[in-house]
């Protein structure tokens, strides 16, 4: 079953559209990436899922029902600006967030504690939110965010305002929550996290899906037949029909490194067979492109200067 | 529904448990009994250290014959003025007063010489008892005799009563009338404007903190907005009924000790006394006890059942009128200098309404401009109760609760779309033209 699905959801305003018919499917158990820089409608289709505004058109099917009010349970979300009342106590707030989530009083106090043990900050309970460091009331937030165990938790840039240590613990915990059987939403246009935690990912720009798909297939799908080899020496040919040489690099000790492109249909042994005959290899390995990349080619005919800066930015 | 219980109950508990709440809710009781009875002994203090001030007079036209009293102990000197002059020198007493040679038809040149600047008070004191003088010395030029003098400064005392429609009489007081909607329209004024801007700072809080987004992905806006109204407004009415409480209960113990009751009981019994002795004291004290059995009477006419439950319909009515539309306020700033460009309007009619408390309503209690203030919603809560004590027909009665009610909904209503776009909004410049832009926006 899938967690999510869009169907046609566009979303105008006076000015501008900020969505244009857009159409993802999130499955469930999954790590959905949902990228793009800012502006280009990521926030706007959150805020759909999340009940706080409403689309114009189309519509969302959160696990096969259509979205309702009583779906907010269901959800955790993690908004890019983060917010806690400062003048309330730490257990206190937890407790009326969970409440507004639709748990009761007695099993969100169980559940609370059993996350505050769980970031070891149990003795926070007492403590005011405006005593707490940044990284101390980020931790809380998250812990507002899924304490009440959504199927679907929705990620809003969540690692920014974290020191690396508590990010580590921050992605322990979401690993953890996928486990349990969460299905998670990133928005984030950083593409490490990408690159190292989800599965799944889609493409927003100028308010219109550009890309959606499982990240190996869409790896594989932009996959440029470049291979990178370490040779020694380069008074040699290969083949013209078949290889194309990019750029080649001088190393130390007579050692050289080239990119090679090669022709549809040859994979690496065969590069390999070709290449042990003439020089002596030294490494080798086939270049897969990074999202960043993809997503630098994916719009480099769309001629759209503003994304390319911001994914060549990160 | 269950949502907007558990918002009513945080903005309640969060409030009622600062120390700010407690403080201001047992102080601003204190205060005022602390201002009554610092008044109060200051009085009696002043009273009781009160000497009469020596007058020397110095009255050349043998004319005037000034009595001592409480306040001044006249001294009659009978020297050429220069030599009057010393004389009040080397003492310390308060004032010469010097009257030349005078006409009683053009009493000129009566001069008053001090040490000090003498307060207006004792000065018209003694300006009134010459001229009181010149009154009786001229009554008497025409031979009117000392009786009929008395008999002319008779004490009047109109009794008022109302004459309604059946021809039934209700007598009424006017000033205690006065007083009623006076204490009433103002604390109406108070209230709304106080929780109003609280309801406004409350809502920047929480638009500038963030944790509106995380609140509006559980609770629909309005319930966000109607939740915050309502708790704001429950804290008030704790603290009002408290400070009811405290002050009715410190008032009357601070009026008690400093004995303000005690000396009106003792002339009483002196009073009686002197009753059987004196004929005049008699009808004195006989008009007197007829006062205060018709302030008594009084009183009880007044419906204050009546009026309290007027109170407190528009006491929350006029309070969710402008309490959204200070919520709608909030929302649309980032901060609470910003608010005040919006703010401004917001209070203008209710400023409107207590302004016209005074002009109107207080003095004129049913003539058209009362009757449009205490009918339009935005003055209503103000003016109507200001009207109330007053015997308000029942159909305009009616009409002005309906109306007011038709308003809240409204306010409500316009604010709530507001409300919606307004906190998720954030860093733009407002003005009317995007309020506009926003209300129309669909959902």
């Amino acid at each position: 079953m899938n967690a999510l699905v869009t169907k046609n959801v566009s979303k105008r305003y006076t000015n501008h559209t900020a969505l244009d018919s857009v159409n993802i499917t999130i499955p469930e158990k999954s790590i959905y990436g949902l990228l793009g820089p800012n502006g280009a409608g990521k926030t706007t289709l959150i805020r759909i899922i999340n009940q706080i505004i409403n689309s114009d058109e189309g519509s969302v099917e959160i696990f096969g029902e259509k979205l309702q009010e009583k779906h907010v349970g269901m959800i955790g979300y993690l908004p890019e600006e983060r917010g806690l009342y400062k003048k309330m106590k730490v257990g206190e707030q937890l407790l009326y967030f969970a409440q507004l989530k639709g748990m009761g009083r007695k099993q969100a106090q169980d559940r609370i504690k059993v996350w505050l043990e769980k970031f070891e900050i149990k003795d926070w309970w007492h403590k005011k939110v405006e005593d707490l460091s940044k990284g101390m009331a980020q931790k809380v937030q998250f812990i507002s965010t899924v304490m009440h165990e959504p199927k679907l938790i929705i990620l809003d840039e969540p690692f920014s305002g974290f020191d690396p240590v508590n990010a580590q613990l921050i992605t322990e915990k979401i690993l953890e929550l996928k486990e349990n059987g969460s299905t998670i939403i990133f928005s984030t246009h950083r593409m490490e996290t990408v690159e190292s935690l989800c599965d799944h990912i889609a493409l927003i720009n100028k308010s219109k899906l550009i890309l959606e798909g499982a990240k190996k297939q869409v790896k594989s799908q932009y996959k440029s037949n470049t291979f990178l080899v370490e040779h020694r020496g380069n008074n040699f040919r290969l083949p013209a029909e078949r290889y194309e040489l990019i750029s080649q690099v001088p190393l130390e000790e007579g050692l050289f490194s080239s990119t090679l492109k090669v022709s549809d249909g040859i994979n690496g042994n065969q590069v390999i067979r070709d290449l042990i005959d003439i020089t002596e290899v030294h490494s080798f390995m086939e270049k897969v492109p990074s999202m960043a990349d993809i997503f630098i080619d994916l719009v480099k005919g769309e001629g759209d200067e503003a994304l390319k800066k911001h994914l060549l930015e990160v | 529904m269950n949502k907007i219980l558990l918002i009513i109950q945080r903005e309640f508990l969060n409030r009622v448990q600062k120390k700010s709440f407690l403080i201001a809710t047992i102080l601003v009781p204190l205060i005022f009994p602390a201002i009554i009875g610092g008044l109060a002994y200051i009085a009696i203090k002043d009273a009781q250290s009160a000497k009469a001030e020596t007058v020397h007079v110095l009255d050349e036209s043998k004319l005037f014959n000034f009595e001592s009293n409480k306040r001044f102990n006249f001294v009659s000197l009978d020297v050429p003025f220069e030599q009057a002059k010393k004389v009040y020198l080397e003492t310390d007493d308060f004032a010469l007063l010097y009257i030349p040679k005078i006409d009683i038809n053009k009493p000129e040149g009566v001069a008053i010489y001090t040490k000090e600047n003498p307060s207006i008070d004792k000065v018209g004191d003694l300006e009134s008892s010459i001229a009181t003088q010149i009154h009786d010395l001229k009554l008497k030029e025409y031979n009117i005799d000392e009786a009929i003098l008395k008999s002319l400064r008779p004490k009047v005392n109109l009794k008022q009563y109302n004459l309604s429609d059946t021809g039934e009489e209700k007598s009424s007081n006017s000033s205690i009338l006065y007083g009623l909607g006076f204490m009433l329209g103002i604390l109406i004024y108070m209230f709304v404007l106080i929780y109003g801007i609280q309801i406004m700072q409350g809502v920047i809080d929480e638009k500038t903190s963030k944790v509106v987004e995380v609140i509006v992905s559980s609770v629909k806006p309005f319930q966000l907005m109607l939740g915050k109204i309502i708790g704001i407004a429950s804290v008030g009415l704790l603290q009002f009924t408290i400070w009811i409480i405290l002050i009715s209960v410190l008032s009357s113990g601070t009026l008690a000790y400093f004995g303000l009751k005690m000396p009106q009981k003792q002339m009483m019994e002196q009073v009686t006394k002197q009753m059987d002795t004196d004929p005049e004291m008699k009808e004195a004290v006989a008009q007197q006890n007829s006062k205060v059995t018709e302030l008594l009477g009084n009183l009880s006419e007044i419906p204050f059942g009546k009026i309290a439950f007027v109170f407190v319909f528009y006491f929350l009515g006029g309070y969710l009128l402008y309490g959204a539309l200070f919520a709608a306020v909030g929302s649309a700033v980032d901060s609470q200098q910003e608010a005040q460009q919006f703010q401004f309007p917001v209070t203008i009619p209710l400023l409107i309404g207590y302004m016209g408390l005074f002009m109107f309503i207080l003095r004129d209690p049913h003539g058209s401009v009362s009757f449009w203030l205490s009918i339009i919603p935005f003055t209503s809560p103000v003016a109507m109760v200001g009207r109330i004590a007053y015997d308000v027909p029942i159909w305009e009665l009616a009409l002005s609760m309906v109306l007011l009610i038709g308003g809240f909904l409204f306010t409500t209503w316009i604010a709530g779309r507001i409300y919606r776009v307004g906190i998720l909004t954030s860093g733009t410049k407002v003005s009317y033209k995007v309020l506009a832009k926003w209300f129309m926006m669909k959902n």
